[in-house]
């Protein structure tokens, strides 16, 4: 446990140190303050509050922007240190494996947690100190749409993680991370709506189409964030999740496995790794 | 005195290389060890799979008493490894990556200040390690070996990079640790500097061990000649060639003759060099290098083959 909270508190001061956590903080504070601002214009008085606007714009964001910055900041993590030797010594020492990606793991997620809080928390500041007239409930949707953008973080991290262990190089974890983010954020749902209206809904029934909405994780994001309450009239997401027998409960299941299972893989391939 | 590190019939391939191909040796407390081979010998892997970095294909590797690569820890506590070309992450300060490597050995972080001191980086420990050059990542290297004061250190060329000043207080260190009941592995190519510094000398070659010994039984199985060179006194140039035709003597220049005594015949000549009334100003007796020992034995295994 030692060793895991004394990589973890490596890799954040190297995030201070490189600016990774200030440039990724004020990227996403800037953006979530430009949509709360520039967003909540055209809404004028028709009754939708000004938060829940803001949720549906933020969490569209994240959906592009989490995925990429977690990538960016993980797929480098193991094959980098390899290529530049670092991870030989670190490896001399009397730490396992396991507790290496455990170690960055706690560290990249509390930098994106981090900056994801303080970004996002910014939007919600500002509006609230213009006088918006906001309700509890959104408060609550707010919140939840912050801790679920730092659960998608995490499920990009542990993506990149495997990516990192699998290559040797780090331009093809590169080139893999990006071609990750190309499939989960823009190609699959392409594709699934493509599915959708050739098949007509012959084929596909309400549970396959659950089973391939969980299977890309930014889709469990999006039910998870854009379909409840006020929001999903909003986002035009409420059609789609009436159909879809999907629970928050089971979404965000579906998110910590999406977690678990590229840590553990690569993990396991890591400590199969010969140096 | 107790042994530290043994490797037993230990192979390792990757794939269809065989990095290693069967090497035993032990290691004792209290012993310098020169670790000799080209580039491409084995002796990395070997440093590896002291480490438990690598699992041997087959043998068995021992370090204070673990197998390294079963995954306890405890031996690697008392472990100092310098792996050849160093690096760290450039964003930290030498202080910071110092007190990092001591936290993960459970070495008061305190203490690590001293040890910056004592590799001669007291002054730079708050600038980033990037800007750090060759030689000074080396020493920051150097220390973070010497956390928690090891028992066995492998150190993997450990003075390239470093100044002769620098690369003096560093045998020192060595010295200090070899008294204290440590055992230094260290790997090189600069053969030379090795002299007189290590206890015993192991020479690798394509994966097998070739040689293993002090220095002095390396000369006694290698029978390499010593060169004896001599200064005639004065101006007598006809004593030098009745020297040179009494057998084996060459010439260097007008006053200098030099001969390659066989092991046997080395104090007969030197008796006839100190003889009275001989016309000799000054002679040197060169022992065989470190260098010559390794390339005798590299040539006769090339020869073995």
């Amino acid at each position: 446990m030692t060793n895991i909270f004394i990589i973890a508190r490596k890799e954040i001061q190297e995030g201070l140190r490189n600016r990774w956590v200030l440039a990724t903080t004020l990227l996403l504070a800037a953006l979530a303050l430009t949509l709360t601002f520039l967003g909540s214009a055209p809404t004028g008085n028709i009754g939708a509050s000004a938060l829940d606007v803001v949720i549906v714009s933020l969490s569209s964001l994240s959906i592009f922007l989490v995925p990429l910055i977690a990538l960016l900041i993980s797929h480098d993590a193991i094959v980098g240190e390899m290529e530049r030797g670092t991870m030989l010594l670190l490896l001399s020492y009397p730490v396992g494996r396991w507790q290496v990606i455990a170690g960055k793991f706690a560290g990249h997620l509390a930098i994106l947690a981090f900056a994801t809080l303080l970004g996002y928390g910014a939007a919600a500041v500002a509006l609230a100190a213009t006088g918006a007239d906001i309700d509890r409930s959104s408060f609550g949707a707010f919140a939840s749409m912050i801790l679920s953008s730092i659960l998608l973080g995490a499920v990009f991290i542990a993506i990149g993680y495997l990516v990192s262990v699998l290559v040797r190089e780090r331009g093809t974890a590169g080139g893999i991370a990006i071609g990750v983010w190309l499939l989960y954020v823009l190609i699959y749902d392409m594709a699934l709506l493509g599915l959708l209206v050739v098949d007509q809904g012959r084929i596909i029934s309400g549970g396959v189409l659950d089973a391939l909405l969980l299977a890309n994780p930014t889709d469990a994001y999006r039910l998870l964030n854009l379909s409840s309450g006020n929001v999903g009239a909003l986002s035009g997401m409420g059609g789609v999740a009436e159909n879809a027998a999907l629970s928050p409960a089971t979404l965000v299941g579906a998110l910590l496995v999406w977690v678990a299972v590229p840590l553990s893989a690569a993990a396991l391939v890591f400590s199969r790794r010969e140096l | 005195m107790v042994e530290t590190v043994q490797v037993s019939n230990v192979a390792k391939s990757y794939g269809a290389v065989q990095a290693v191909r069967e090497i035993s040796c032990v290691f004792r407390e209290g012993e310098t060890i020169a670790l000799v081979g080209h580039n491409g010998a084995g002796k990395t892997t070997l440093i590896k799979l002291m480490l438990g970095l690598v699992k041997p294909t087959a043998g068995t590797v021992r370090v204070l008493g673990e197998d390294p690569a079963a995954g306890q820890f405890e031996a690697r506590r008392r472990l100092g490894y310098l792996p050849e070309n160093v690096s760290f992450n450039m964003a930290l300060t030498g202080r910071e990556t110092l007190a990092f490597y001591a936290r993960l050995k459970r070495v008061p972080v305190e203490t690590t200040g001293a040890l910056l001191e004592r590799v001669g980086l007291g002054g730079a420990a708050d600038r980033r390690v990037g800007t750090y050059s060759k030689g000074m990542r080396q020493r920051l290297g150097l220390s973070q070996a010497l956390l928690g004061q090891p028992r066995v250190l492998l150190l993997d060329e450990p003075t390239t990079g470093l100044d002769p000043a620098l690369r003096r207080s560093f045998y020192d260190i060595v010295a200090e640790l070899r008294a204290g009941g440590a055992t230094v592995l260290l790997s090189s190519h600069a053969l030379t500097e090795l002299e007189g510094r290590a206890d015993r000398v192991v020479i690798v070659d394509r994966g097998v061990k070739i040689a293993d010994g002090t220095l002095d039984d390396l000369r006694r199985i290698a029978r390499l000649p010593t060169r004896i060179r001599l200064t005639l006194a004065g101006e007598v140039v006809s004593a030098a060639d009745d020297w040179a035709r009494a057998g084996g003597w060459r010439r260097v220049n007008g006053r200098q003759l030099e001969i390659d005594a066989e092991p046997g015949e080395k104090v007969a000549v030197l008796r006839r060099v100190a003889e009275p009334g001989a016309p000799v100003a000054d002679f040197d007796v060169i022992p065989p290098t470190l260098d010559e020992l390794y390339a005798h034995f590299l040539e006769a295994r090339g020869r073995g083959e």
